[in-house]
């Protein structure tokens, strides 16, 4: 056990400070745990590949494949740009199934390919699956397994050691450093087109220069005398009776004879394809995200991946016109310059929430945000905070209420212990969800959602 | 995709020949063709049938990971396809010994693929062709259809892994014609046995008396034999006349019984669908063998190819390329599943084992090891041994009888577990056992088995399906349940029940705190699982669950 010696000094004193105040044995026990963290938060650097490491061959016979291994042809690559291709295609037949009553199929999952070097990318592609009677393993979780093996070696002697999480090898997740700020955003730009789902930021309110924030749109709605793609008939037939009343051809007004009406061909007005752009107020989002200790594994995972999704929803559709701030917090709070370095940033440190809040607010301040902006903030967290009250956070949070369009809390549950975590248990006995549902709104994940259930949040959050 | 050069071609008619010599037994025509990136984007999820039909799942990335195999079973990377003539895809570039190296395996593939009874019933019919024909048709009702038919061909995929491929073998490997009569069949196997219920002990007698009577009378003897018979059970002649005015069950597959009992689909206005679930079927029915073969099959190509390139005078000087790449395919990885590898080292055992007549009584009541190494009776048939072998055996019956302590022994084998290590956060593989019978467990557990579910006739009643999973120690994937009972509601037109097992819920649900701090545990031991017998019900789309009983735990 490490002593108290080689703590982080300002956080042993936030630490002095909230035992001052009483503490249960439990929560002073996790909290101790965060406290002797010694881990930094650097992003990891990219490892190169070593191949010195043990690696198990393939555990299924059936991976095998002749023009694979005695062709060495490898896996056709296939580019995601080839995929988009046909995936609006996709998307439309499945929508189409939403009609007739069937579940919808198809998945816009994200890949994450190996490259070369420890470098991933993130490929975004659709998936489905083919539901039939499988059999199924007996233990869901089990996490021991057995191959087949060879050589020398006698029974319960370990042969190889394998890292759970491996250094850039495929599935490595956020906050384990993995290719450049450039191919990130990319990636996210690509994944935000092909998001199924549509979101709109709510509570857009006049303020400031206007932007352009939507993409254009394509509509039949501007006029065109004589020709055009689709005749709008009650125009055209109230061009045809003000001709005809020129012409002197209706004597009562009252009595209409449209059998005896001339109609001049500039009578025909036609919709056509028109480019519309709308302008709409501009918007500033805020991403927070707690990575201190307790963040590690799952949490973060889900934490990060749902805010990628927002933030490339937002590149894309308001075609980065949006404005984003990235800002992480364990008992401080930092702001950091780009959505790589918030994506890739490891877990370490304590825990307070009302840091990030009370740094979003300052920014604002400072840089009076509030008057051109609307201003949007997603949190994500575990739920857990040494400020188990609320005491600091909840007046930050109400401040930021007091400015904000609306206001986004993600807790990504451990799923132990405790019933409900402290961010949870406060800003419901805050009454604030139940107040300002329209400023304010907060989803709760378990440590086993998959994409559908994160866009399912994402809908939670902003609709 | 375009053919081989005539170079090429000239290399592959070579390996033909000294296979040929060789003992293979395979149709003379073959197919080669180059394939690019490009060919094999298209060609992979049509499991390398060029001509197999469109379905817009094969335009999308499937699953990945552990059920992959169960929900695809076809190989997508496949070199040669089960065709007539075989049709195999190389790699542009490939060097001349290189060819030489995968030309002998595609032989050995083809030779299996014609001579292997598992694929039996793919020896009557070109399937490029077959499947060109139901492609058009599919696209015919596509276009008179519309999206229908896609629904249509995805709830018949929804329910193609529990086609009756061994019924449709069974039919196809009728055994040759017995001597006795249909009144000899009738008396043994449904008389004495349905109708008296004999002790065995009286069985063996009547087959006794009745070789008596042939050795005594010859010709005569069956009727002598029946004489008696008549005298005893005078009834036996009405219920044999009865008997045979019964028309043999045949057992049918869902997909049949629903093609066939369906009142939905037997409307005139879908009879349409019966042709599309048909098409579906016979896909599906001639992809079974393949991944039901892949150790033997692979195996034996690798057999096949080794023991050919060495034989062959045209690669001299690429000794050492050919080990290279060979070592590469064939070698046992140190922990991880190699079908070429394993197949191949079980022929060179079974042929050495049998060369020597291991495969005989007596060595198997040997019991001393000294004695049992040194056993060699000089009998030289390995070669023809594993030729019966490669005809006659899967990948399951391969295993299951030839593996055994000293093939495990000789190679060095064996399971290797996988576990967590906590406190350093690494996974640790180590030898978890050397036993044979765990060895082959361990492989068997591996292979691709569909659940079984049948129709239970008797308890479909009121339009009601009622299908019965029989349990064999796993459940189904909860998952999937729900999707793939929709799809057999529509095509019965009515409810659908499905009687499966499950994990009854446990009481103790207890998480472990997931960041391995210094105070972490081992995780506790898991409880026994206790199994329930569940029913599931569709009714217009709703699903609901009922509990039959609890399973008794097996000791």
């Amino acid at each position: 056990m490490r002593t108290g010696d080689d703590m982080d000094p300002k956080r042993k004193q936030y630490f002095q400070e909230i035992k001052a105040q009483g503490l249960s044995e439990e929560r002073e026990e996790r909290i101790r745990r965060e406290l002797v963290d010694t881990r930094s938060h650097e992003p990891e650097p990219v490892h190169p590949v070593t191949g010195s490491e043990f690696q198990p061959g393939p555990t299924r016979f059936y991976e095998y494949a002749d023009l694979l291994f005695l062709q060495a042809m490898g896996y056709p690559s296939v580019s995601p740009t080839v995929c988009l291709g046909s995936l609006d295609e996709l998307l439309e037949r499945d929508k189409l199934r939403e009609k007739d009553g069937l579940p919808r199929k198809i998945r816009v999952g994200r890949l994450i390919k190996p490259g070369q070097g420890g470098k991933d990318k993130i490929v975004v592609v659709p998936t489905t699956v083919e539901e039939k009677f499988i059999h199924d393993a007996v233990r869901p979780n089990e996490e021991e397994e057995s191959a087949g093996g060879s050589g020398d070696g006698e029974e319960g002697e370990v042969i190889g050691e394998q890292p759970v999480r491996q250094p850039g090898g495929a599935g490595a997740g956020p906050g384990e450093g993995q290719g450049g700020p450039h191919e990130m955003e990319s990636s996210a730009y690509d994944l935000g087109k092909i998001l199924t789902e549509k979101f709109e930021l709510p509570n857009l309110q006049d303020k400031g220069k206007k932007r352009s924030l939507t993409r254009y749109t394509y509509d039949m709605t501007d006029r065109n005398q004589g020709f055009g793609q689709f005749l709008d008939k009650k125009a055209t037939l109230r061009k045809i009776v003000d001709t005809n009343l020129n012409l002197g051809r209706i004597p009562d007004v009252d009595d209409i004879d449209p059998t005896g009406f001339l109609i001049s061909p500039g009578d025909r007005i036609y919709r056509i394809l028109s480019k519309e752009k709308d302008y709409e107020s501009q918007a500033m989002v805020f991403f927070l995200r707690d990575y201190s200790g307790s963040m590690m594994g799952k949490p973060t995972d889900l934490v990060v991946a749902q805010h990628v999704m927002i933030y490339s929803w937002l590149l894309y559709q308001y075609d980065k016109q949006v404005e984003s701030r990235f800002i992480l917090h364990d008992t401080e709070a930092n702001e950091v310059k780009d959505f790589y370095t918030y994506y890739n940033s490891k877990v370490a440190g304590g825990t307070k929430v009302a840091s990030a809040f009370k740094l979003v607010n300052e920014i604002v301040e400072k840089e009076s945000l509030a008057r051109d902006y609307n201003i949007y903030i997603f949190h994500g967290t575990d739920g857990d905070d040494w400020d188990s009250e609320g005491k600091e956070s909840l007046p930050e949070l109400e401040t930021m209420l007091g400015y904000a369009n609306r206001i986004g809390i993600t807790i990504a549950e451990h799923g132990f212990g405790q019933t409900r975590s402290e961010v949870e248990r406060y800003l419901l006995r805050s009454g604030l969800l139940a107040d300002k549902p329209e400023l304010i709104r907060m989803d709760i994940m378990q440590q086993d959602a998959d994409e559908s259930r994160l866009i399912e949040g994402i809908k939670t959050l902003i609709s | 995709m375009e053919l081989i050069d005539q170079h090429a071609k000239k290399i592959m008619e070579g390996c033909k020949r000294r296979a040929w010599d060789a003992g293979l037994r395979f149709q003379e025509e073959t197919l080669e063709y180059i394939v690019t990136n490009r060919d094999l984007i298209e060609l992979s999820p049509k499991v390398m049938i060029p001509t197999l039909y469109d379905y817009w799942v094969h335009e999308v990335e499937v699953l990945k990971g552990k059920g992959k195999y169960e929900l695809y079973p076809g190989n997508p990377y496949e070199t040669v396809i089960n065709t007539r003539p075989p049709i195999s895809f190389y790699n542009d570039n490939n060097p001349d010994w290189l060819n030489v190296m995968i030309f002998y395996h595609v032989i050995g593939h083809i030779d299996f693929f014609q001579n292997n009874l598992y694929f039996r019933h793919t020896w009557d019919y070109d399937f490029t062709g077959q499947a060109l024909s139901d492609k058009r048709l599919i696209s015919k009702y596509r276009s008179e259809k519309g999206r229908q038919v896609d629904y249509i061909i995805e709830f018949g995929r929804a329910i193609d892994n529990l086609v009756g491929y061994h019924n449709t073998l069974s039919q196809l490997n009728q055994p040759a014609s017995l001597t006795g009569s249909k009144r000899l069949d009738f008396y043994f196997d449904v008389f004495l046995q349905t109708h008296k219920k004999v002790r065995i002990n009286d069985y063996v007698k009547e087959i006794e008396r009745y070789n008596q009577n042939i050795r005594d009378y010859g010709e005569l003897g069956e009727k002598t034999f029946f004489s008696e018979v008549d005298q005893k059970h005078p009834e036996f002649n009405a219920i044999f006349q009865k008997g045979l005015e019964k028309k043999p069950e045949t057992r049918m597959d869902l997909m049949q019984f629903i093609m066939a009992h369906s009142e939905f689909l037997n409307k005139e206005e879908n009879r349409w669908m019966k042709t599309v679930l048909e098409v579906i079927r016979n896909t599906s029915i001639f992809f079974q063998p393949q991944i039901r073969t892949k150790i033997m099959n692979e195996g034996w190509a690798s057999y096949w190819h080794e023991t050919l390139f060495m034989q062959d005078d045209r690669i001299q000087g690429h000794e050492v390329d050919f080990a290279r790449v060979n070592a590469n395919v064939t070698s046992m990885p140190r922990v991880g599943m190699n079908p070429y590898a394993l197949g191949m080292r079980l022929f060179y055992y079974i042929e050495e084992m049998a060369d020597k007549g291991k495969y005989s009584i007596e060595f198997k009541r040997l019991l001393d090891a000294h004695e049992r190494k040194a056993y060699d009776k000089k009998t030289r048939i390995g070669r023809d041994f594993i030729f019966k072998v490669r005809e006659n055996f899967n990948d399951f019956l391969f295993i299951n009888t030839f593996v055994d302590q000293d093939f495990v022994t000789g190679y060095n084998l064996f399971v290797a577990g996988k576990r967590l290590n906590r406190s350093k956060m690494v996974w640790e593989y180590f030898v978890q056992s050397r036993k044979s019978e765990d060895y082959r467990d361990m492989v068997i557990d591996s292979l691709y088995h569909p659940p079984n579910i049948e129709v239970n006739s008797k308890k479909t009643v009121d339009r009601t399906l009622y299908l019965n999973h029989r349990f064999e120690g796993k459940p189904l994937v909860k998952d999937f349940i729900p999707n793939t009972m929709f799809g057999i509601e529509y095509l019965w037109g009515g409810p659908v029940k499905l009687e499966t097992s499950e994990v009854a819920p446990s009481a103790s649900l207890q998480g472990a705190y997931a960041v391995g701090g210094p105070g972490s545990q081992d995780p506790p031991e898991e409880p026994d699982i206790q199994w329930q017998r569940v029913l599931y019900t569709l009714e217009n789309r709703k699903l609901s669950k009922r509990i039959l009983y609890a399973i008794e735990n097996q000791p």
